[in-house]
């Protein structure tokens, strides 16, 4: 983190020019729990960011805080150089946010003519309608759509501004797979209009395949930060899948074995290095058989951070206290 | 508190007064159609005053008198206000209560929307509503009820009912901000139908308990459905400036809690 920081000195303002979203070392707190720990976090212009994190890990509540609809306990939210609660910025800016419900009764093109109405130049309502996916459902009342045609009314209602920069809460949150590509394409389509984009999701798949950068976010901290696949390196570990007839016990015996576990007729062991392993696994089990190796996913690689991360969080308050000592 | 003191006085933006117009227009009409098509509040707001005054006004009474005048134009007074109250408390409570609640006011709030937009749209609203009760209840009252008055006063006994919306709307306002969603209309509910009965709307007042009839003395329906019965030669003791004030004090307190509640919003966690 302080690498970072030292960074944006050093580049002087062209850095901090192109920077259009930032988290300057924000902490927020809702009473005793702690929603956001020290987090720095920043978006350049152009760039698709996905904050990427179990439920409850904070993503929302960032997103909020660049919106303005909530003020840091301590640190800074910036937008454009500025205050998110600025209307000049919010009139740069599209949301897109979990909504429990949406006035139904109106027409989606009405919900998008109010919505237009706020900004200084929308886009045009047809340009919205078919940017969002939208042609034939103007006339729809919002209480008659389908869960992915909602989401879709919502991300219109986020670009119909034509903003500069795009915040996307969990924008496929509880969508089937058609549905959730068909608001990728969405995404993308606008992304290759030169917006700048932040995405949150816990959707490891969908970070992967909209975003330039990743931030992995946990319990309230960036646990990691880079392009996806960065994030893969660093955790860089293989997947082997094999038909054994090694118990489960001995098989985490074995030296370099994170995890095992089986999955129907056949074990799955994560491992730092597969070639140790291997050879450990032939000469054990002459029978062994369906022998897969593969790179572990991100979804690994997102499991062993967060996992490492909790695990590491009372390590590391004796290490940093131990550094006050000295 | 400071940061939300910063919201408020930050929000103003450069636009032209045209742009600006058309943003409360837009707001406004689109409110309008939203609760226009929600059956829940269309058959609830608008038909039960109607209903009640056709059925006690023309139906069974609308021979007789009270206190001097002819039941279907007093009615129109009570009812009228009965009319303008519902209206203009769900219209407001209920979907600011819900808009909340359920995350949508924070869309509209993280759009460059003016934040005083919201509010006006749910208040011209409410006193649309009001006036089309108001102006079925003349048209039924004029060509069922024999209702017989100069238009001056006709005019005048809309106005002052389409005016009387803006306490109830304030009143809304203030109970959408501290009821959930699911509890706002029931809570309405329990605000309405006592404050109706006991400030002389289904009874008419003199007939009304004693004790009923001092604690209406602090009810804003009653002071509502006085001026209004002011208007058509049935009025009581107080004076017309005694109601409004009253009227206009509830008023300020309930946008002081609307306000202290807006306040709270900003800064509150949701979901």
């Amino acid at each position: 983190m302080p690498a970072t920081l030292d960074q944006t000195c050093n580049h002087g303002t062209l850095a901090s020019e192109a920077i259009v979203a930032s988290l300057q070392g924000v902490n927020k707190n809702y009473g005793n729990i702690c929603a956001l720990r020290d987090v720095d976090f920043r978006v350049r212009a152009g760039e698709v960011v996905a904050l990427l994190g179990p439920n409850g890990a904070g993503k929302t509540t960032a997103v909020k805080l660049l919106l303005g609809l909530l003020q840091p306990t301590s640190g800074k939210a910036r937008v454009f150089g500025g205050d998110p609660t600025n209307p000049e910025n919010r009139m740069r800016t599209g949301a897109m946010l979990q909504v429990g419900r949406v006035p139904e009764t109106l027409r989606v093109r009405e919900h998008i003519d109010l919505f237009s109405s706020y900004y200084q130049s929308p886009m045009r309502a047809q340009d919205i309608l078919a940017t969002a996916g939208l042609e034939n459902l103007g006339e729809r009342k919002f209480g008659d759509l389908s869960g992915g045609q909602r989401q879709r009314v919502l991300f219109a209602l986020a670009i119909c501004g034509d903003p500069d920069l795009l915040f996307l809460d969990e924008p496929t949150a509880g969508l089937d797979v058609e549905a959730r590509r068909m608001l990728w394409d969405q995404i993308r389509h606008i992304v290759s209009r030169g917006k700048t984009v932040l995405l949150t999701t816990h959707y490891l798949q969908e970070a992967d395949a909209l975003a330039d950068r990743i931030a992995v976010i946990n319990q309230g901290e960036i646990i990691a930060e880079g392009t996806p696949a960065t994030i893969k390196a660093q955790t860089a570990g293989k997947r082997i899948r094999c038909i054994t007839r090694l118990s489960l016990s001995t098989l985490r015996g074995i030296r370099g074995v994170i995890e095992a576990k089986e999955d129907r007729e056949a074990m799955e062991l994560h491992t730092g290095e597969a070639e140790p392993v291997l050879r450990e696994l032939l000469a054990r089990d002459a029978t062994l058989s369906g022998l897969e190796i593969s790179s572990a996913g991100l979804e690994e690689a997102f499991l062993a951070l967060t996992q490492e991360s909790s695990k590491s969080a009372t390590h590391v308050t004796r290490s940093s206290f131990s550094e006050e000592m000295q | 508190m400071s940061a939300a003191t910063m919201t408020l006085t930050n929000v103003q933006i450069q636009r032209s007064p045209r742009h600006t117009a058309t943003i409360y227009l837009k707001e406004a009409k689109y409110e309008f159609l939203k609760n226009l098509r929600l059956r829940m509040y269309t058959a609830s707001v608008l038909s039960f005053p109607i209903m009640f005054y056709v059925l006690f006004g023309l139906v069974l009474n609308s021979k007789q008198a009270i206190g001097g005048t002819a039941v279907p134009t007093y009615l129109i007074a009570t009812y009228g206000t009965f009319g303008v109250m519902g209206a203009s408390l769900f219209g407001t409570a209920a979907g600011l209560a819900s808009d909340r609640g359920l995350g949508w006011l924070q869309v509209k709030r993280a759009s460059p929307m003016p934040p005083f937009a919201y509010f006006a749209a749910k208040v011209i609203t409410s006193m649309t509503f009001s006036a089309v009760i108001v102006l079925a209840l003349f048209a039924l009252g004029i060509t069922l009820g024999g209702v017989r008055m100069p238009a001056a006063l006709f005019a005048r006994l809309l106005g002052t009912l389409v005016a009387g919306s803006l306490p109830f709307s304030s009143m809304g306002l203030a109970v959408g901000y501290f009821a959930g969603p699911n509890s706002a209309p029931p809570t309405i509910n329990l605000i309405y139908l006592p404050m109706s009965f006991c400030s002389g709307l289904w009874v008419p007042f003199m007939f009304l308990p004693k004790v009923v009839k001092q604690i209406a003395l602090v009810l804003p329906p009653y002071h509502l459905s006085q001026l209004a019965l002011g208007v058509v030669g049935a009025g009581t003791h107080e004076s017309a400036a005694t109601h409004w004030e009253v009227l206009i004090a509830f008023t300020m307190i309930c946008l002081g809690i609307a306000r202290i509640g807006f306040q709270r919003d900003q800064e509150k966690m949701y979901g």
